[in-house]
């Protein structure tokens, strides 16, 4: 195998039975075995503390794991922390930049701690300032800034070392939905530019627009890890929210479609992905409804992401 | 076979060249930062220890020293506390701006700025040393300054007391390290300065000689790290000092050999940091 080929076999991450029993006895992960390939847009959903913080925390240095390995293109954790860190830019939750600096000097400080020459520093700290919109407040204390332009602020920071992993952990909590829009432009550009990303957020509806494979992980374990669209395609069953002109009283017995009355002029249809639309809505023309828009009435990842966990929580039940 | 053992010296040369290259870049900038939180906040760091200091000069040196007349060494008493005065403020200026900072940075959370780099422990910590250090000298000159609006004093032996100088700031940085390791709320971090610092810089000998104490107070005196800072350092400008300079340097290199490894032990660990 040539040089080259081998670097593209590297996987991006990848854990290998990854454990950690907290202090206090909570056992917050319990053996995570992933593998990001390089390039991907990988989505970690959980519900909260099912242990993807812990996994984050071991893979940005935050968190020493009980035992396991995780290595990132190749170096471990364990053999390399320097090397691991090097690869990898960290959005993390919650606000950690000093808010007395302003978002130049966090920038230009943080790319110093990677060993970027300040010249070098001064100069991604106002691309990325400028690309994600804030260089005009680039000079003020960080204090003085909204939610939103801190949250690019993390993001901006973390691109300094320009690396070959981003990590970001519910980047966009609490972020407005235009500035929701522009944050992901440009994740995505980045993406697109060959930088990894791996995403955990709580916006499902991002997650599926998004990334192209997905884990889920539950309890300290991961209870689903596969392709975005193979992961869709096993939902069967869909329900539609229709608004419709016309009498709900008069509605028609459609085979495989459960029709429910919500109000005079919201009507839930759930049915098989086999089922085609054509027909409900065929047979409700001729009972004199017309359909004049529809909605999913939960997003799709949702709707799997709510069963894999109650799946899991039974599971864990059954077997506590 | 050769040319790739040659190949790979080189590479491993050039890979240690970059990552030294990089740690200095790393250290320059904590060093920095600190630096220019220090300056930024010149009104808490640098005024009150002036201050301080100067109301000192007036009242020890000025007022009640006149009444002493001359101390060791034929100085007068104003002459005399100059160099602990100037090592007070020198050793509480560095233990508060590291623990301070320190602190600062785990309770804002920014310190995982640090964590989450490639930096290695070594650097981080010398480079809130190196700030710590700094910023003690910077008060040191000031307190020393004011003290020459006093009197007049000769330096009698300009090595050892720059010397002794960084040593004992140094090693009361790497003391506030520990401690703002180890805090978990504010107040972790003013009892060590009220409850220990602070007594034993006022009986560490830089109001008095400790040969002016009887038994068992002068061998008690003897256990106290400051005493031998502040007479090694008193050495250095006036030619005297209560104990044998090779011990003092003895205790100061001890304590900073010491305290540099617990520190960096605690940082490697992630004590307090890490979960």
């Amino acid at each position: 195998m040539s040089a080259s080929a081998a670097a593209r076999d590297l996987a991006a991450l990848e854990t290998i039975d990854l454990r950690k029993t907290y202090s206090n006895g909570v056992q917050a992960l319990k053996g995570v075995s992933l593998r990001v390939a390089p390039g991907d847009f990988f989505a970690l959903l959980g519900p909260n503390g099912a242990g993807k913080s812990t996994l984050i925390g071991i893979l940005s240095s935050l968190v020493n794991p009980t035992s396991g390995d995780a290595r990132v293109f190749g170096i471990s954790i364990h053999n390399d922390r320097g090397g691991v860190m090097r690869q990898i830019g960290l959005v993390p939750q919650e606000i950690n930049f000093n808010q007395f600096e302003t978002p130049f000097e966090i920038c230009v400080n943080v790319a110093g701690f990677y060993g970027i020459p300040r010249r070098i520093a001064t100069q991604r700290a106002e691309k990325y300032l400028n690309e994600l919109r804030i260089w005009d407040k680039a000079h003020q204390p960080t204090r003085m800034m909204s939610g939103g332009m801190k949250r690019r602020l993390m993001i901006a920071r973390a691109m300094m070392n320009e690396p070959r992993l981003l990590i970001l952990d519910e980047p966009t909590a609490g972020v407005d939905i235009e500035i929701r829009r522009s944050m992901w432009q440009f994740i995505t550009g980045i993406n697109r530019a060959g930088t990894t990303v791996i995403l955990t957020t709580h916006y499902l509806e991002e997650a599926e627009q998004l990334c192209r494979n997905i884990a889920i992980i539950d309890h300290g374990a991961i209870v689903e890890n596969t392709a975005m669209r193979t992961l869709l395609g096993k939902l069967d069953v869909e329900t539609f929210v229709l608004d419709i002109r016309g009498s709900c009283d008069a509605l028609p017995d459609v085979p495989g479609v459960k029709l429910t009355c919500l109000d005079a002029h919201t009507l839930e249809a759930e049915m098989s992905k086999q089922h085609d639309l054509n027909s409900l809505f065929a047979m409700l023309s001729a009972r004199g409804i017309t359909v004049t828009s529809m909605r999913n009435k939960t997003n799709r990842l949702e709707e799997l992401f709510v069963r894999l966990v109650e799946q899991s929580s039974s599971g864990s039940k059954v077997a506590a | 076979m050769n040319d790739m053992r040659t190949d790979a010296a080189i590479n491993a040369g050039a890979r240690d060249f970059s990552v030294a290259r990089a740690n200095a870049v790393a250290l320059y900038t904590i060093t920095r930062r600190e630096m220019r939180r220090m300056l930024r906040i010149w009104t808490q760091t640098l005024i009150p220890p002036a201050i301080t200091m100067t109301l000192y000069f007036v009242i020890f040196g000025t007022l009640i020293g006149r009444r002493i007349g001359t101390i060791e060494g034929g100085f007068t008493y104003m002459q005399y506390i100059v160099p602990g005065l100037v090592m007070m403020s020198i050793i509480n200026n560095c233990y508060s701006n590291i623990t301070s900072s320190f602190f600062g940075s785990k309770f804002g959370r920014y310190v995982e700025e640090l964590l989450a780099s490639p930096m290695p422990s070594w650097v981080v910590l010398a480079g809130y040393v190196a700030g710590a250090v700094l910023r003690g000298l910077l008060v040191g000159i000031i307190v020393l300054g004011i003290a020459l609006l006093f009197t007049s004093l000769r330096l009698a032996h300009p090595l050892v007391a720059v010397t002794t100088v960084l040593l004992g700031a140094t090693i009361f940085s790497l003391a506030g390290f520990i401690n703002a390791m180890f805090a978990k709320k504010f107040d972790d971090i003013a009892i060590v300065p009220t409850f220990v610092l602070t007594p034993l810089t006022y009986l560490g000998g830089v109001f008095y000689s400790v040969n002016m104490l009887g038994e068992p107070w002068h061998a008690i005196s003897l256990v106290n790290p400051i005493l031998y800072m502040v007479n090694a350092f008193r050495y250095g400008i006036l030619g005297v000092g209560d104990v044998p300079l090779w011990v003092a340097y003895v205790v100061m290199c001890a304590f900073v050999a010491v305290l540099g490894t617990i520190a960096l032990t605690l940082l490697h660990r992630g004590v307090g940091l890490r979960s």
